[in-house]
């Protein structure tokens, strides 16, 4: 081969391979202008404050679904951060033998499994039991789907913490258990409210485990015990729904969902990345 | 001089960091050039601008002129690939491609180029093998992968893998840092071996293997030239204070 | 006289006299037991219930394909065929796009565009699947219907693949979705398998006159090929658990149709629709041994997965997924 040859063939590969960048961000613009242009003008004031309408009237909002979101995120968040952050903290400074590793193995184990089935464990624990779909139930599943994603986070967190930091406030006749609480996790807080910010941006838009466990709701929900709405339930219902007005507040609701989302990645995004290259 | 390596006004940054001033050298064609100086004085960096390696990292910058055998090396329009054909490098540490064979190894530069027919193949990789005296060693287990040999084997395979296209100059960087002694002795036979057939230049923190195998050497300190001139008068008879301070171990 | 100063025993070996640190150790060992009895009662949970379905229709759920709730005959095979025909149309797509994007974030791009693009990438990977099914519905549904499925039948429409009613929906939608879906994942760890990739091999590609692409392709590709092939299964693992962008662009037909065109069922698909719906315990427990088909084939697919990329860099320690 010619060098002109390998020339034009580096060329070309460069260029193919920025082509493959390109069509892999593509849908992102073009499923966010989508929902700008068909979306925006369904968010106003009473998109989120008005209840769903009755079937096949006009009008009406999503706001027992986006109080329905906040519900289940929050209830998910008190069960599953402190669990995930307490099993990373684990991960990172315990020198047992084996719980670690099935405890790392078993946890990779779960943040491979499709949302769906978790959904199924969700109700066959707590759905079947209390014989009716709760709000308790979709924060469940939620919380598990969380755990790993807090898991790994926190532990890697703790780990960078700088071991001279430690020693040096051993070295000053401090036990471990107060070190662990008022210097190290302190040191780390910042990547761990990350890791957090990440599961919850990730379980936000979760829709499947709650189809049977959340269950929905067209009002607003009675008590933790009963079912209750949420943003992408009601997303999927309306978008599979044959009604004009339902489509166009499920694009709203899906421009809401999806602003969501990006502003949390974001700010996870922009306090990361001010850490690591502090650290490496 | 029309031929060896012939350097003026070198400079060299890494960002906004200077690292190499104003240098100029002149290395005899044929014939083994040594540099040395203290870690960090950026004689690794010299002899990268030679064979424009230096610019693939991110944020670095070269001045100068560099005429590689009558070549300008940086004149505009110069394929930098063209140029490190012509031009071998062998690393501090050795680094086979894993994935390849010896045979594969001692070859790849010859591939990239296009050279298909096996006879041909194989007739380089022995000549290379030989050159780098690694043909009685390799020579029934051309198609064990290119780690599985020791260390001063495998570097002796990239000194080959660099031979094979038959370059005018060789580089090398430190070749022997990461070897045993009796690997580093093998090598050192290599490069008196090799001495009359090219432009060697050599960069080693070892200044008897400088004084051993180099005709010229060449003291680097701090981004600078300080001295240059024949081996053995810089070992026995320093012009400048600083070199003779380093020689004599006073620092470095 | 000598004092000889008592060296502290090494913590491991001494059980802490202090209480707080017995009592945090006992908390934090607590919390990671929790999580192995939980994902052991998950697997437990799955099994029993899907023991009525095991104990009704044995072997014979996994080679057939009725699917009939009314006369409450069970079979996994139009599931199981639709999750595979979709997950490798979906690979058959990113794959090479998931690679190439790879490739030139790791290798290619110039340093300054590489951080914005590769968060763009996870911005894709973060875009809710409820939303992406919701683009399907409206947008690419209607453009397969009106526009390309009619122009592939027309031009080649003698392969079965091509043949059948434009619908739209169907399990070419569910693949498209799919693909778009899973690249970011093959990108993101591709990207890191070739970061990985020690710096010297390249530096001993470019030495010998390599030029960028033929260094990435000897010295790069060859060196992370193990790592890349644990990128595609992770994908993998991802297209086949993927639910609802896929349930509103499939068809939801329970049947073994060889048309790319036709309407299809994934089993993670048949779950979300139809388990509100299952009147009798049979057909509930039927759902939820396809769920724990689902289960065990993402356990496989993702534990294969990791071990190849680990074979390349050691165990990856930020995967985001």
């Amino acid at each position: 081969m010619t060098p002109g040859v390998r020339r034009r063939v580096n060329v070309l590969m460069s260029g193919l391979a920025a082509v493959a960048a390109g069509l892999v961000i593509l849908p992102l613009l073009l499923i966010f202008g989508f929902l700008l242009w068909q979306g925006a003008s369904a968010v106003n004031v009473d998109f989120f404050t008005h209840l769903p309408k009755p079937v096949g009237e006009v009008g009406g909002g999503m706001a027992n679904a986006i109080v329905g979101s906040l519900i289940l995120i929050a209830l998910a968040a008190a069960l599953g951060l402190p669990l995930g952050i307490l099993g990373g903290v684990y991960l990172a400074e315990s020198r047992d033998r084996h719980i670690p590793w099935l405890a790392r193995f078993l946890a990779d184990v779960l943040n491979g499994v499709p949302s769906i089935v978790i959904g199924i464990f969700a109700y066959t624990v707590m759905v079947l039991p209390m014989r009716r779909f709760s709000a308790l139930a979709g924060a469940f599943a939620l919380a598990v789907i969380m755990l790993p994603i807090v898991m790994r986070t926190s532990e890697e967190l703790v780990r960078l913490v700088p071991a001279s930091l430690r020693e040096a406030a051993l070295a000053l006749g401090i036990p471990e258990w107060k070190v662990l609480l008022r210097v190290v996790l302190p040191a780390a807080r910042a990547g761990i409210v990350t890791g957090a910010m990440v599961a919850i941006a990730r379980v936000a838009g979760e829709t499947a485990p709650l189809l049977f466990t959340a269950f929905g709701n067209r009002f607003w929900h009675q008590g933790l015990d009963q079912p209750i709405a949420a943003l992408p339930l009601q997303i999927f219902a309306y978008a599979i729904a044959p009604y004009d007005d339902w489509h166009r507040q499920a694009w709203a609701g899906a421009l809401v969902l999806i602003g969501l989302v990006f502003v949390v990645s974001l700010a996870a995004r922009m306090a990361t990345s001010g850490r690591f290259t502090g650290v490496r | 001089m029309a031929d060896g390596i012939l350097v003026r006004g070198l400079n060299a940054w890494f960002g906004e960091h200077h690292v190499l001033h104003d240098i100029g050298i002149s290395m005899a064609p044929k014939a083994v050039t040594a540099l040395i100086g203290p870690s960090g004085c950026g004689k690794s960096t010299f002899i990268r601008c030679l064979n424009r390696m230096h610019e693939v990292v991110p944020g670095a910058r070269v001045a100068g002129t560099v005429r590689v055998e009558g070549v300008d090396v940086y004149a505009p329009g110069v394929d930098p690939v063209q140029i490190r054909r012509k031009i071998g490098m062998v690393f501090q540490k050795p680094n086979p491609f894993p994935t390849m064979s010896v045979f594969e190894n001692a070859v790849a530069g010859l591939r990239l180029s296009g050279v298909r027919e096996r006879a041909v193949l194989h007739e380089a990789a022995e000549r290379a093998l030989r050159q780098a005296a690694l043909w009685d060693e390799v020579k029934d287990s051309l198609t064990k992968s290119g780690t599985s040999l020791s260390g001063g084997q495998q570097q002796r395979l990239c000194i080959a893998r660099a031979l094979a296209v038959e370059p005018e100059v060789l580089l090398m960087d430190e070749p022997c840092s990461a070897l045993d002694p009796i690997a580093t002795a093998k090598i050192e036979e290599l490069i008196l071996e090799l001495r009359s057939t090219l432009t060697i230049v050599i960069v080693t923190h070892n200044m008897q293997q400088a004084a051993r195998v180099s005709e010229a050497t060449g003291f680097f300190l701090l981004g600078e030239l300080v001295e240059f001139g024949v081996t053995r008068q810089l070992f026995t008879n320093p012009r400048d204070k600083r070199t003779e301070d380093y020689i004599t171990g006073r620092f470095g | 006289m000598s004092v000889v100063a008592a060296i502290p025993q090494s913590a491991e070996r001494a059980a802490p006299k202090n209480i707080g640190d017995r009592a945090l150790r006992i908390v934090l060992k607590a919390a990671a037991l929790a999580i192995v009895l939980l994902v052991l009662a998950m697997a437990f949970e799955m099994v029993r219930t899907s023991v009525p379905s095991m104990r009704t229709f044995g072997w014979s759920f996994l080679v057939t394909s009725t699917w009939d709730p009314v006369a409450e005959r069970f079979g996994a095979i139009p599931f199981v065929y639709g999750t595979l025909v979709s997950s490798f149309l979906a690979l058959l797509i990113a794959v090479p796009l998931g690679l190439g994007a790879a490739i030139y974030l790791a290798e290619l791009a110039p340093a300054r565009i590489r951080p914005p693009i590769a968060f763009l990438v996870e911005l894709v990977a973060a875009v809710p699947s409820v939303i992406y099914g919701l683009w399907g519905i409206f947008v690419l549904a209607p453009l397969l219907r009106t526009w390309v499925q009619p122009a592939l039948g027309k031009t080649l429409g003698y392969l079965p693949l091509f043949q059948g009613p434009p619908y739209g929906v169907g399990m070419l939608a569910a693949g498209i979705i799919l693909a778009i879906m899973v690249v970011p994942y093959i990108t993101a760890v591709s990207r890191e398998v070739l970061l990985a990739v020690p710096n010297t091999q390249r530096e001993a590609a470019l030495a010998l006159g390599a030029t960028r692409w033929e260094t990435t392709r000897i010295a790069v590709l060859r060196y992370g090929r193990s790592g890349l092939v644990g990128a595609i299964l992770l994908g993998l693992g991802r297209a086949l658990g993927e639910t609802m962008a896929v349930t509103m662009v499939i068809g939801n037909r329970p049947e073994v149709a060889i048309s790319l065109f036709a309407p299809g069922y994934t089993m993670a698909s048949v779950i979300a629709n139809e388990f509100t719906e299952a009147t009798s315990e049979i057909y509930l427990s039927a759902l939820i041994e396809i769920g724990l088909l689902l289960f065990v084939l993402t356990i496989v697919v993702n534990a294969l997965a990791r071990l190849l990329v680990w074979s390349v860099g050691g165990p990856v320690k930020t995967v985001r997924e």
